[in-house]
């Protein structure tokens, strides 16, 4: 039945204008069929299938917390992209920069966005992890995107402990030295671990305090201007990288392992 | 009658204590067998998941919150911004461990009479994504960008000092998601504590899928019919991990002391320390004699001890009170599940034999930094 034009609402004749059924090919989603092609035909949206069972949207199920543990990651590095602007990985500029951050910036809560939401992140990847336990959700077929999450956590924790160090206060150089002093322990390869003397050729120790893996680490004997630089681009890139990489694998599989896990 | 309070909450957190009792509470909240189903059922434990449960449990914890506020001991450590996300924590593990324990039992029940769990529907009966889901995630995300905008105008980020190498604060603390494995420190060296168990808890959890056979309980809250699997994750978890965090926070004060939470943090409090090797107790306090020289002779009780755990015990297990399991789930998963999960008993073992005899180490080889 088709309405004439003065009983159209502005949506739907938005919805049939040339610019929007370009971006959006099935136009307002209203009917079944648009409704199922607007998740079909977003590369965002496609993530999820276009039907699912009733459980699967219930927030008493999913505790949302996968998901909003993704909206955290997303929201890290927009407000990590902006604190980028104005932060240097240097000894000499990076406290300082963090004072003209709050003090100078306006509306500067990004920082304090940063900060709260890495450690909410901590907490929402937990509590994802404690609703699939109690779902038994980690059960086959899913046992391999269980090991990715368990992976995933442990990226998580590693980014929040390399974000740390980068204020370059006492907080951080003393909580990082705390941290990274368990690898002199390594075993082998660690220069106060069990069994790095036997890496030695002769009276020549190759596992000591300048060769280890503390040491590969730090950049240095100790917390200072090279271990700020690495942690940095650990922080920036090379984690958010293999985050990003098992997130990809984590949701693609999600979907191959039949979907979000409910009662047969 | 508030000092009074404050003085047995003191006594009750010492790690002895508090460790003690949730130890034995973890079996009696979780019940793993029916012996324990039956005393959880004669106390009534089980009412922790319903919704008076759940009162009482916020009520409490807001209660020893707010007492801890107006302490000026405990203020300091409960006011430092980087704690509140434990604050968080603590508040937000207890209620969805409620809410997925209360479905559990909800979902038992109907197991019990034969009908299918409660998030059961018609295969064919589907909703679509557009927009029952979407909607629900649009909403869900503002809600906490709203949350994570007003924490983050109301706390502001800690900004200590500028970073000196040369000022050592006591105590020096890890950042709170690690305090955990600090805490274990204390128990552990740092190749264990540090390193090898960190990489346990990883492989371990990661090992779940394959070590847990039972195919019930798959994308349902279910209790009954995973109760072992749930008993031994909730003490991993709850127990040996955030509860040793909290420990690690709230009750570690300088020298890594212990310290109650409405306790002044006393940088000269005077403990102690007396532990005595292994070796030490055989050779010097057993037999009254030096100990030898040859390390592996001094050491050879302590790594029999350790053999005996890790090698030997699960043998005898797997011919005894195991042997069902054993024959259910094969020789590699029965070995990994050994594995791990007798390395996660040992921190709870060697806790109390430091607490009751002063042991420092099974195996102590410094020369080596080998200590266990």
């Amino acid at each position: 039945m088709a309405k004439n034009d003065k009983q159209k609402s502005l949506l739907e004749r938005l919805g049939e204008s040339q610019v929007w059924k370009s971006i959006i090919r099935s136009g307002v989603p209203k009917t079944r069929r648009q409704r199922m092609h607007a998740i079909l035909g977003s590369v965002f949206l496609h993530l999820h299938p276009a039907r699912l069972p009733k459980h699967a949207v219930k927030v008493g199920y999913t505790w949302c917390m996968g998901g909003l543990s993704f909206f955290l990651f997303i929201v890290l590095t927009i407000t990590g992209i902006l604190l980028m602007f104005y932060y240097r990985p240097t000894v000499e500029y990076a406290y300082t920069d963090i004072i003209d951050l709050t003090e100078q910036v306006p509306l500067g809560i990004m920082r304090e966005l940063h900060r709260w939401g890495a450690h909410a992140m901590v907490l929402t990847v937990w509590l994802h992890m404690l609703r699939v336990f109690m779902t038994g959700s980690y059960k086959p077929p899913r046992e391999f995107n269980w090991g990715v999450g368990v992976l995933l956590m442990t990226l998580t924790l590693f980014l929040s402990f390399t974000g740390y160090l980068l204020p370059w206060d006492q907080l951080a150089i003393w909580a990082v030295t705390v941290g990274t002093n368990m690898a002199r322990a390594h075993p082998f390869i660690g220069h106060e671990g069990p069994g790095a003397s036997l890496l030695a050729i002769g009276d020549i120790n190759l596992v000591h305090m300048g060769s280890d893996v503390r040491f590969a680490l730090l950049g240095g004997r100790f917390v200072g201007e090279a271990t700020l630089l690495r942690f940095y681009v650990l922080h920036c890139i090379a984690v958010p990288f293999i985050a990003m990489i098992f997130m990809a694998v984590h949701f693609w599989r999600i979907r191959k392992d039949g979907g979000i896990s409910g009662p047969l | 009658m508030i000092d009074t309070f404050k003085s047995v909450i003191d006594a009750l957190s010492t790690p002895t204590v508090s460790f003690t009792l949730l130890s034995i509470f973890t079996p009696l909240v979780f019940p793993p067998t029916d012996w324990f189903d039956k005393i959880n059922r004669k106390f009534g434990i089980w009412r922790l998941w319903t919704k008076p449960g759940l009162y009482t449990g916020m009520g409490f914890i807001t209660f020893f919150f707010v007492v801890g506020y107006f302490d000026p001991n405990f203020n300091i450590t409960l006011t430092k911004p980087d704690n509140f996300p434990i604050i968080l924590m603590i508040y937000s593990m207890f209620f969805f461990l409620w809410l997925g324990m209360s479905k559990a039992y909800v979902n038992d029940e109907r197991i019990d009479k034969g009908l299918k769990p409660v998030e059961y529907n018609d295969p064919d009966d589907k909703v679509l994504v557009w927009p029952d889901l979407v909607y629900i995630e649009f909403i869900s995300l503002i809600l906490f960008m709203v949350f994570l905008i007003v924490w983050s105008i109301l706390v502001a980020a800690p900004l200590e000092e500028p970073a000196n190498p040369a000022t050592t604060p006591n105590p020096s603390k890890a950042p709170w998601y690690f305090l955990g494995l600090q805490e274990m420190l204390v128990y552990f060296d740092p190749w264990l504590a540090g390193i090898v168990f960190p990489m346990f808890i990883i492989f371990g959890m990661m090992a779940i899928p394959y070590m847990d056979t039972n195919p019930k309980g798959d994308g349902y809250y279910s209790f009954k019919e995973r109760r072992i699997g749930i008993f031994i994750f909730m003490y991993g978890w709850l127990i040996l991990w955030l509860f040793l965090i909290v420990i690690g926070t709230f009750f570690r004060g300088p020298n890594w002391n212990f310290f109650g939470p409405f306790e002044y943090w006393d940088p000269h409090k005077v403990v102690p320390l007396n532990n005595v090797n292994l070796s030490e107790y055989f050779w010097v306090k057993m037999l009254n004699t030096g100990l030898p020289s040859n390390i592996m002779l001094r050491e050879s009780l302590g790594f029999i001890t350790v053999f005996a755990y890790m090698f030997m015990f699960p043998i005898f297990l797997a011919k005894t009170w195991f042997k069902d399991l054993f024959a259910k789930i094969g020789p590699v998963r029965y070995t990994s599940l050994m594995l791990f999960g007798l390395s996660m008993f040992s921190l709870p073992i060697k806790m109390y034999l430091r607490w009751f005899f002063n042991l420092k180490y099974i195996i102590a080889i410094p020369e080596w930094f080998f200590n266990i």
